[in-house]
């Protein structure tokens, strides 16, 4: 007697713990096997993109801490570099550094989270619980910085909105210290680790050739062996002046883009050294004061700054017609925005380039053959944040 | 090509008859072309020797309603090897339908299905055009500018029916869009634009 088989349909998500989101995924199982894995995304859609349209330039900066919210204030620097690179103004050399510094401390934030939580999801509790520890001190800083944990809001065209409080930079400095024996820690709990290596080596492969056609940036690109890095091929703010490596990956498995993260949060601790060495006091933000707020204590003295201050708290700054594509390496690969000014205070269309996006997109590609205990694995390799992913 | 300039010249020359406009800005080279020309276009920077834009970054549409054609289809293209951003655009009326570019870049599926989910411009061979980011279900082109920022309807669950309702948008007061703008001098740049505007009206 013959029996008919049917594929088996199943719905991952959108209320999964490993989907590390409200990621919807339809997967079609043959056996244990992965047929065909079909994302629904958009559950988290707020239409940033439409509401930056309908804000004024420094309004719209807050959209950008809550898309890929593990590291915020990457995203920002972004379209502070956008709006920058049109009006053509200079950014003081303090603020570079801060804003370079804050950026490596995300990319830490960013870094820990996926690297526990990938080895959650193959099973492993404790590196999460020792990695939170290190991001809560790491988000102390953002507060200490901007006055919140994750939304920041700190960076401005321009620079950011104000310098660090007094003590932080020796605290930062601290860590730098004692975060490199965590780095070990974790490692020595995975790196070597029998069960942890079965559940990656050798699972989502990703080829040179096709990490290309597939649009990958970051981690994605660099664990199969690409060295593209846009800190180094296409240098913003002080990087150029920094001394860093960039770790790149040999077989494009999920176990290599771990080893990449691993070995990047140890390049971000040394170039967050060097930045803090090689700052001096001075100016945080542009000294334009048609574009960055006076300090309040000017306020009550001259009337210039009491203008300029209602002036860019009601109307904005203008921002004279032009468009522009630039990009920074976020944690998680290129994130760029697409903007277009059209002279006004609003811009005309600000397009979000989410790195996630394109990776996510890749998953019917990286999981197909593989069984269904490995779609976790993949998903938590690709790095995916469903705040950039839905925006 | 080793600079843009070359860049520039390389692809005026080769492609002479389908390029409308080249112009470098911000250190990346803008193209014009046109709708029939563009896959040609793609097809040739992606292949030859001297330009391998092998990754296609980002496609997005810039709507402009008071245009004839009202939309314009960007494409963003990147090259690792010589390490140049490239933008190619061209302009549409609302209802073309434009050629889809998922068989030379495999990473253009969902760009192209989340523009015609925020644009509705379709594209012509594309293997699943389905909506991305908004519901299932889901009506209008959310970025289009003559899309309200509160949008149509909003939903919610309904303890009488015992599931999830969509209904028309009820704001107890009405979106307020204040508009600050004033004859302000901004700095320089900004009047020398101001200038420039003036005299060309």
């Amino acid at each position: 007697m013959t029996k008919k088989i049917k594929n088996l349909n199943l719905n991952f998500g959108p209320q999964h713990p490993a989907a590390h989101g409200v990621l919807r995924l339809i997967l079609e199982l043959d056996g244990e096997v992965v047929e065909k894995a079909d994302p629904h995304i958009g559950l988290l859609h707020r239409g940033t993109e439409k509401l930056i349209e309908n804000k004024t330039y420094m309004q719209a900066v807050p959209y950008f801490d809550r898309l890929d919210y593990v590291a915020p204030m990457n995203q920002e620097h972004a379209f502070a570099l956008a709006i920058e690179k049109i009006l053509k103004i200079d950014v003081p050399i303090r603020a570079q550094y801060i804003r370079v510094i804050f950026c490596e401390i995300g990319r830490i934030l960013s870094h820990i989270l996926n690297v526990t939580t990938q080895a959650l999801d193959v099973g492993a509790l404790t590196p999460s619980l020792w990695g939170f520890e290190e991001r809560e001190t790491l988000m102390t800083f953002y507060e200490r910085a901007s006055g919140s944990r994750l939304h920041a809001n700190y960076f401005r065209a321009g620079g950011v909105h104000q310098d660090l409080p007094k003590g932080l930079e020796e605290d930062i400095a601290k860590f730098c210290e004692t975060f490199p024996k965590i780095i070990n820690d974790l490692e020595s709990l995975l790196t070597d680790n029998r069960i942890f290596k079965q559940r990656n080596v050798d699972i989502g492969l990703v080829t040179k050739e096709d990490a290309l056609d597939y649009s990958f940036s970051g981690v994605m690109i660099r664990g199969s062996g690409v060295p593209w890095d846009l800190r180094k091929s296409q240098p913003y703010d002080c990087y150029e002046s920094l001394d860093f490596k960039i770790p790149v990956g040999k077989n494009g498995d999920c176990y290599d883009r771990y080893l990449c993260r691993i070995e990047e949060m140890k390049e971000s601790v040394s170039i967050i050294k060097q930045c803090l060495s090689k700052m001096e006091k001075g100016p945080i933000k542009s000294l334009d004061g048609k574009i960055s707020p006076p300090p309040k204590a000017e306020i009550k003295q001259s009337m210039e700054a009491l203008i300029h201050h209602f002036k860019l708290f009601t109307e904005g700054y203008r921002v004279p017609k032009d468009e522009i594509y630039t990009a920074v390496e976020a944690p998680k690969g290129e994130f760029g925005v697409y903007l277009i000014s059209d002279g006004s205070s609003k811009p005309y269309k600000c397009k979000i380039r989410a790195p996630g996006f394109s990776h996510l997109q890749s998953m019917d590609y990286l999981i197909k053959g593989h069984m269904l205990a490995d779609v976790p694995a993949v998903l938590g390799s690709l790095d995916i944040v469903f705040g950039e992913v839905d925006r | 090509m080793k600079n843009l300039e070359d860049l520039e010249k390389k692809i005026n020359s080769e492609l002479a008859t389908k390029i409308n406009n080249t112009e470098i800005k911000h250190n990346q080279l803008y193209i014009e072309t046109d709708k029939e020309d563009f896959i040609d276009v793609a097809i040739f920077l992606k292949t030859n020797q001297d330009t391998k834009f092998r990754q296609l970054i980002d496609i997005t549409v810039v709507d402009y309603p008071e245009q004839n054609q009202r939309f314009e289809v960007v494409y963003l293209f990147l090259s690792h090897e010589f390490n140049q951003r490239l933008i190619v655009k061209y302009l549409i009326a609302e209802n073309e339908v434009i050629p889809s570019l998922t068989s030379i870049f495999p990473s253009a599926n969902w760009m192209e299905r989340e523009v015609f989910d925020m644009y509705g411009v379709s594209f012509k061979d594309h293997p699943d055009l389905r909506r991305i980011l908004t519901d299932y279900g889901f009506e209008g082109h959310p970025l289009r500018k003559d899309f309200p920022l509160t949008g149509h309807s909003e939903v919610r669950y309904s303890e009488d029916q015992k599931k999830v309702i969509s209904e028309p948008v009820k704001l107890e007061q009405n979106y307020r869009n204040f508009d600050y703008e004033s004859p302000w001098e901004g700095t320089k740049y900004i009047k020398e634009e101001i200038d420039s505007n003036d005299k060309k009206n």
